[in-house]
C-alpha cells in the first residue's frame, strides 16, 4: 500500500455528521461522511438540494454556526485537527490553508470594497507585506484568472464587472494567499453556458498548474464530468457511493446514481420519456430508519428497511452503501 | 361500419382557423426600457424586432442566455409588459385591435407557468383554492370550481384529499411546479407558456414534470411555448427551436435541425458549451471568449459580431437579415455567412 508521500492523503475526514438542532426537530443534515483526499486531486460531491454536500463543505472550512450546528466525527489536514481550531489559528486557516469559492458572487463580495481592496486585504493579513507589494501582487492573481486589463479592473468595484468577470475575481481571492485545499460551492451554477465552460476549463488549469486538492460541490453531472477526478454522490446527507469519475458515471453501483444519470436529460429521444425518479428525497428531520433511498429504490428488498448500509468495496477504490451490492 | 368512424377527431370550438392556421403569428415586436444612470438616453433593447410563428399543437423551445430577452419576450405575449410596437395575431385574431381578441380572451386561452414555483403561489391559500381561483372569477360556481380543481390536481399527479388543503410552503419544488402547472390548465387553455419551469427543480424532479408536460400535451391537445436556457431539455422538449441574442432571434427551425447542423456561429458556440457527462470527453478550450454584452447600447450591425470568430466588416456594417420562413421545417439564420450575396467572404459556403 507505499505509494511514496505523494499519495498520503491531505485531507482525510472521518465520520463526518452534522445536526442543526432547533427547539422543534433535529435536522440531520450530514451523516456519517467519510472520505480522503491527495495532494492535487479534484474530488465532487455531487447531489441534489438538501442532500448535505454545501453543508459538508462548510464544516471543512469551519464556517458553520458553532451554537446550532452539532458536528460530530473527525476532519484532518496535513495532520491537523480542523475541528479543534480556535482563535488564531482558524482565522489563519481559513484563507491561508483553506479557500472558498461561493456560488453567488456578488453576494459573497462586499459591495462597497473595490476587487483591488478585498485581494490586498486578504494578501496582507496572511502574507504580510508593503500596500505596494500587495497591489502588485493582486494585479498578478487578476492576470492568473484572466481578467483583461487587469490594472485598471483591480479598481473596479463587484457591480461594475459582468457574472464571469466577477467570478473569476472571486477565484483570484481564494487562490491570493496559495492554499492547500479550494472549495468549490457550486462556483459556475449561477454563470451562462458559454461562460461556465470557461470559468470550468479555468478553474482546471489553474487546480493543476498550482496543484492545489480541489473540492467542488455540484448538482450538475456533466460539471462533474468536466473536472473530477473523483466523485462522491451524496443523498439525505450520507456519501452513498464514492469512486473516479469515469467509473461512476459509465457504471454507477449504487440505484440512485443510476437513477439520477438515467434522470438526467441528455441526447434521450424525444419519443421517449425520461426515466425519472418517482417522489422525492425524504425530510431531514424523520429520516427512515433504514437506506433513505429505499421508498423510493426499484430495486429496494425487504432489508433495505431494517438498517442504513455499510460501506462496501464491491470493485477496487469504488465504495457503495447498498445492501444489493453485497454478495447476498 | 368501422369502428374508426366512431372515433372523433378532437374538435375545440375555440379552435376557429383550423390546424393550418398558426395558433400565433408575431410580427416585429419590440420593447424597449430606458434605464437611469447609465449616461442619456440609454435603453435596453430587450426585445428588438422579434417575428416568429407557432403552430397548433407544436413545441417551440426559446433559449438564450441571460439577458438576451426570452422572459420579456413571454411577458410581451401576453401583455403583462406592454409592446412598444409589433403585432400580435392569436388564432386568426389580432390581439388588442378593436375587431380582435381582447387581451383579458388571449390570457384565458394563453396560460403561464413561472421558474419560481413558490413566489408564484398565494401563500395564504390551500393549493385547491389557487387552483379554483381562475375558473372562479371568470363565472363558474364555487363548487364547481372546486371540483374542476380536484379534477386537475389528478391530472397532475396529486392527489386532492392529501393535497388539496395544504399550503404552499408544505409542498416540496417539484409539487409546487405541479400545482402552477394545474392552476394554468384550470382555465383549459390552448397554449401555455412555460418560462424556466423546470429550471429551479432537481433533476430527478426535473424529469417527472417534463414527463407530465409532455403526456399534457398529448392528452390536453396543447400548444407549448417553452423558454430555457438549458440546451438538452429544450432539445428532448420541442419541435422547433428559436435562439436569442441581445433581443433578436438569430436562429429558427425544427429542432433536430438546429441542433446537428446549427447555423448561426452563436447557436454553435452555445451548442459547443454544454458539459458532455464524459469525462473521457472533456472541453479543451471554451467556444466563446467573455461575456454576453450588455444588451444597453449593443454592438451596431451583427450583435454577435464582438464575439463571433469570423466576423469581418460587412457585420459590422449591416445588420444580418433572419430570412424568410414559410412553415414547419424552414431552418433560417441571420448571419451573413449564410446570404451569398451579403460580401462576407466565408457566405455561400455553407
Amino acid at each position: 500500500m507505499d505509494g511514496g508521500i505523494a499519495s498520503l492523503p491531505l485531507l482525510h475526514v472521518d465520520g463526518l455528521s452534522v445536526d442543526f438542532v432547533t427547539r422543534e426537530a433535529t435536522v440531520h443534515a450530514v451523516s456519517d461522511a467519510t472520505f480522503n483526499l491527495k495532494p492535487g486531486e479534484v474530488l465532487c460531491l455531487l447531489g441534489e438540494s438538501g442532500s448535505g454536500k454545501s453543508v459538508t463543505l462548510r464544516a471543512l472550512m469551519r464556517l458553520l454556526p458553532e451554537k446550532r450546528a452539532r458536528i460530530a466525527g473527525k476532519v484532518t489536514l496535513g495532520g491537523r485537527d480542523v475541528l479543534a481550531l480556535q482563535g488564531n489559528a482558524l482565522r489563519s486557516f481559513r484563507g491561508g490553508t483553506v479557500a472558498m469559492i461561493f456560488q453567488e458572487p456578488m453576494t459573497a463580495l462586499d459591495p462597497v470594497y473595490t476587487i483591488g481592496q478585498h485581494l490586498m486585504e486578504a494578501i496582507r493579513r496572511h502574507k504580510g507585506g508593503s500596500r505596494a507589494e500587495a497591489r502588485k501582487r493582486a494585479i498578478e492573481l487578476l492576470d492568473l484568472v484572466k481578467i483583461p486589463s487587469p490594472e485598471r479592473r483591480i479598481d473596479a468595484y463587484p457591480h461594475e464587472l459582468s457574472g464571469g468577470l466577477r467570478q473569476r475575481a472571486m477565484i483570484a481571492l481564494a487562490l491570493s494567499c496559495g492554499p492547500q485545499l479550494l472549495l468549490a460551492d457550486e462556483p459556475t451554477t449561477a454563470l451562462d453556458a458559454t461562460v461556465q465552460i470557461q470559468v470550468l476549463v479555468l478553474l482546471r488549469r489553474l487546480q493543476k498548474e498550482l496543484g492545489m486538492s480541489t473540492i467542488f460541490v455540484t448538482h450538475d453531472l456533466g460539471v462533474a464530468a468536466e473536472i473530477a477526478d473523483r466523485v462522491a454522490v451524496m443523498y439525505a446527507g450520507r456519501i452513498i457511493e464514492e469512486g473516479p469519475v469515469d467509473d461512476v458515471l459509465r457504471a454507477p453501483l449504487h440505484p440512485y446514481t443510476a437513477g439520477l444519470l438515467a434522470s438526467t436529460v441528455h441526447d434521450q429521444s424525444p419519443d421517449q420519456d425520461i426515466a425519472a425518479i418517482p417522489g422525492s428525497p425524504p425530510d431531514l428531520r424523520r429520516l427512515p430508519p433504514g437506506c433513505s433511498f429505499a421508498p423510493r429504490c426499484a430495486k429496494a428488498l425487504p432489508a433495505c428497511n431494517d438498517g442504513f448500509p455499510h460501506p462496501t468495496y464491491p470493485v477496487a477504490d469504488r465504495m457503495v452503501r447498498c445492501w444489493r451490492a453485497l454478495p447476498l | 361500419m368501422s369502428a374508426a368512424l366512431d372515433i372523433k377527431p378532437y374538435v375545440d370550438v375555440r379552435d376557429r382557423g383550423g390546424s393550418a392556421q398558426p395558433m400565433l403569428i408575431v410580427r416585429d415586436l419590440k420593447r424597449h426600457f430606458r434605464v437611469k444612470g447609465a449616461g442619456k438616453g440609454a435603453v435596453v433593447r430587450a426585445v428588438d424586432g422579434i417575428s416568429f410563428t407557432l403552430f397548433k399543437g407544436e413545441t417551440l423551445g426559446v433559449v438564450g442566455e441571460s439577458g438576451c430577452g426570452k422572459s420579456t419576450l413571454a411577458r410581451v405575449l401576453l401583455h403583462l409588459v406592454e409592446p412598444d410596437s409589433g403585432e400580435l395575431v392569436f388564432d386568426g385574431d389580432a390581439v388588442a385591435a378593436p375587431d380582435g381578441i381582447s387581451v383579458a380572451e388571449l390570457r384565458r386561452q394563453v396560460q403561464m407557468v413561472f421558474q419560481d414555483s413558490y413566489s408564484s403561489l398565494n401563500p395564504r391559500m390551500p393549493v385547491q383554492d389557487s387552483v379554483a381561483f381562475g375558473p372562479m372569477v371568470n363565472g363558474r360556481s364555487k363548487s364547481e370550481s372546486r371540483r374542476l380543481a380536484q379534477e386537475i390536481l389528478i391530472k397532475v399527479g396529486l392527489r386532492p384529499d392529501l393535497f388539496g388543503p395544504r399550503y404552499p410552503h408544505e409542498l416540496s419544488g417539484g409539487q409546487k411546479q405541479r400545482v402552477n402547472i394545474a392552476r394554468a390548465l384550470a382555465m383549459n387553455p390552448r397554449m401555455v407558456i412555460l418560462d424556466e419551469a423546470v429550471s429551479a427543480l432537481d433533476k430527478s424532479v426535473e424529469a417527472q414534470v417534463l414527463n407530465l408536460l409532455r403526456e399534457l400535451k398529448r392528452t390536453l391537445n396543447l400548444t407549448y411555448l417553452f423558454i430555457s436556457h438549458d440546451l438538452n431539455v429544450v432539445r428532448y422538449i420541442s419541435d422547433r427551436v428559436l435562439v436569442m441574442y441581445l433581443g433578436q432571434v438569430v436562429e429558427l427551425g425544427p429542432a433536430s435541425l438546429v441542433f446537428s447542423e446549427a447555423r448561426h456561429p452563436y447557436t454553435q458556440a452555445l451548442l459547443g458549451s454544454r458539459l458532455s457527462m464524459d469525462a473521457r470527453q472533456r472541453v479543451d478550450a471554451p467556444p466563446l471568449v467573455g461575456d454576453p454584452p450588455s444588451p444597453i447600447n449593443p454592438p451596431s450591425g451583427c450583435r454577435f459580431r464582438t464575439r463571433c470568430p469570423n466576423a469581418e466588416g460587412v457585420c459590422e456594417a449591416k445588420m444580418p437579415e433572419l430570412g424568410a420562413w414559410d412553415g414547419r421545417d424552414s431552418h433560417v439564420a441571420a448571419c451573413h455567412m449564410q446570404d451569398p450575396a451579403s460580401g462576407h467572404s466565408k457566405a455561400g459556403l455553407h
